[in-house]
């Protein structure tokens, strides 16, 4: 066994060990309701730090719209079950799929932007999917599409997250996720060594957008309601803090970030109007003293494990 | 049928741009701290949501007339301006340009927050400081408001202009904005001319938010998400750095989004607000203003 698959099999071991503990904790109701559901939130933006991560992390695009992917896969897979009356996991697709193709049409203008034009051009397409959801009765315009069947539990949100970290990592050991790291480094020289530059960046924000998507089904169908007013910008924000948190670049990083801001989000949840406040407070100052993010682009390895002595999931 | 249409036109076009010169007041803020730091900062929209809350203030309580509250409120916001700068953005003036980006985040969602706290989340009515006049010209309606909104604008307008390109301290914050490093070799005490900067487009986009608060008669702590979303549109859209650029961009995006909800529907007036920046950045990225400059390798 080459030492690629060893990684991956301790990782899987690893994982599979924190899933144990944690359905171990829930079933002796140590973590009750409300932890289990941050539990699962946690999940979910973790998956979306991760996906938005591939965009602006290895790719070096600039893209703060993914609020509007995950609303397309949150309302695609509400209309799959609710208004169609298909299962779960088909939703699960479709969102995936329908938040994937978006992101393609999108990518394919947007991204021959770079930097700030780029940012504000994917600020503003997210924006854009969010008002012509709010303008469409069949999904329920501004009310919201309800009655959506609670089918997402923590097993499932845990190893499709599983999933999506393994694919992710895999694709930035890929040729293709090599040729993205290059575009991040220098556009232009990576395109004179022969890299299709349009084509990967399209690529990994095609990813990313499905990717997003898939969370979008899996919180809609937690939260028993798609409503236009959980996906604006400010959204987008959120999970953009989480990737520049942990680290660009960083796929232990966008972990680490996720659990931490939400951890942060639901641990004040008893104090609702100091809440913001502390979580910007300490936003400003993580970035001031870390502005690389905690873990730079460096990934969180084997080796600082097996010095820490410590057990924690997906290395 | 031929006439109500150019009427309704008119009218629209009449609205817009008393809306657009709002939008034009918090661009210009965006575009002069976007030309000098090259950072978008998304506190300036808090900013002006500030600068409504100094002028609710003043009026209501203080009992003040127009323009007072309109001077305190510029002066209390650019002192805030010049503190976040001062304590935000200073230190990390040679971070990444995204961890920057992430802290005006911070600092919005802190301005916010904290309003929320002290002021509370429900709406304030903004008393009214003129006694709202409607005039008729010809078969069209101007209210008091909206004239007492153009004229603001337009004085600010001309005295940003007279600063930027007639005093020592404009001089030096163009030069800034155009070579930082170069400036600094000059003599230019970069830090200040930043500062002053900072100043400058905090004090207009308060005197947009007190305008604001005369206009809708309503203010809030979170008012100024997305008018500052669409100020930097406008700014985008006008050529980003380019001052000129943030005034017509701002006046553009009031009289398309003023049509738009006129002829096809208020809801998607946010979205054309959007289209067109996306149109405009696929075919003149630079902007409408800008000019052209190629990345040498």
């Amino acid at each position: 066994m080459n030492k690629v698959r060893m990684f991956d099999l301790k990782a899987l071991i690893a994982s599979a060990v924190v899933f144990a503990i944690l359905q171990g904790l829930m079933a002796a109701e140590i973590i009750g309701p409300f932890w289990e559901l941050n539990l699962v939130l946690i999940c979910i933006n973790i998956i979306l730090a991760s996906s938005l991560n591939m965009i602006n992390g290895f790719t070096g695009q600039f893209s703060i719209g993914h609020a509007g992917f995950l609303a397309v896969g949150a309302y695609m897979g509400a209309v799959m079950t609710v208004k169609l009356g298909f299962s779960f996991p088909l939703a699960i697709i479709a969102g995936t799929i329908a938040a994937g193709i978006l992101g393609f049409l999108i990518g394919l203008p947007t991204l021959r932007l770079d930097g700030d034009y780029l940012a504000i051009a994917t600020l503003g397409l997210g924006e854009i999917i969010r008002i012509c959801i709010l303008n469409i009765e069949y999904v329920g315009g501004a009310s919201g599409l309800m009655g959506i069947p609670r089918m997402t539990n923590f097993v499932i949100t845990f190893w499709l997250m599983i999933a999506v970290l393994f694919f992710i990592k895999n694709f930035k050991n890929s040729a293709h996720g090599r040729a993205c790291l290059a575009i991040r480094e220098n556009e232009i020289a990576a395109d004179t060594m022969g890299i299709d530059t349009t084509k990967y960046k399209v690529m990994a924000f095609t990813l990313g957008a499905s990717f997003a998507g898939t969370a979008g089904v899996l919180f809609s169908h937690y939260f028993f309601i798609a409503h236009p007013a959980s996906f604006t910008f400010m959204r987008s924000f959120d999970i953009l803090t989480m990737v520049v948190l942990g680290g660009l670049g960083s796929l232990t990083g966008s972990i680490t970030g996720a659990i931490l801001l939400t951890f942060i989000s639901a641990a004040l949840a008893d104090f609702p109007e100091w809440r913001m406040i502390i979580y910007s407070l300490a936003m400003i100052i993580l970035m001031l003293y870390r502005p690389q993010g905690l873990f730079g682009n460096k990934e969180l390895s084997e080796k600082v494990f097996s010095s820490l002595k410590g057990g924690k999931n997906n290395g | 049928m031929e006439s109500g249409f150019l009427h309704q036109l008119v009218q629209q076009l009449i609205n817009g741009i008393s809306l657009g010169s709002i939008y034009a007041l918090i661009a210009l803020g965006y575009t002069m701290i976007y030309g000098i730091l090259k950072l978008i900062n998304f506190a300036h929209g808090d900013i002006y949501m500030l600068g409504a809350y100094i002028g609710f203030v003043c009026t209501s309580i203080l009992k003040l007339s127009f323009l007072p509250a309109l001077i305190i409120s510029m002066i209390g916001a650019a002192l805030a301006g010049m503190i976040i700068e001062r304590v935000a953005y200073r230190p990390m003036r040679n971070a990444p340009r995204i961890a920057i980006l992430i802290t005006a985040i911070g600092v919005s969602f802190f301005l916010e927050n904290v309003m929320i706290l002290f002021a509370s989340p429900q709406p304030r009515t903004f008393p009214a400081v003129f006694t709202a006049t409607v005039y008729h010209v010809g078969a069209w309606v101007v209210n008091s408001q909206q004239i007492v909104i153009l004229v603001s604008a337009l004085v600010l307008m001309v005295a940003l202009t007279y600063i930027v390109n007639q005093t020592r301290a404009g001089k030096a914050m163009r030069a800034v904005s155009f070579d930082a490093d170069a400036a600094r070799l000059m003599g230019i005490d970069i830090d200040s001319t930043i500062s002053m900067t900072f100043a400058l487009g905090s004090a207009l986009a308060a005197a947009g938010g007190v305008l604001v608060g005369i206009y809708y008669n309503s203010i809030d702590p979170l008012m100024g998400m997305v008018p500052g979303i669409k100020a930097f549109v406008a700014a985008v859209l006008g050529g980003i750095g380019i001052i000129p650029g943030a005034m017509l961009g701002g006046i553009i995006l009031g009289v398309v989004e003023a049509l738009v909800s006129g002829f096809i529907s208020s809801t998607f007036r946010d979205a054309a607000a959007f289209a067109i920046l996306i149109i405009i950045l696929l075919f003149k990225p630079q902007g409408l203003m800008g000019k052209n400059i190629r990345e040498k390798v």
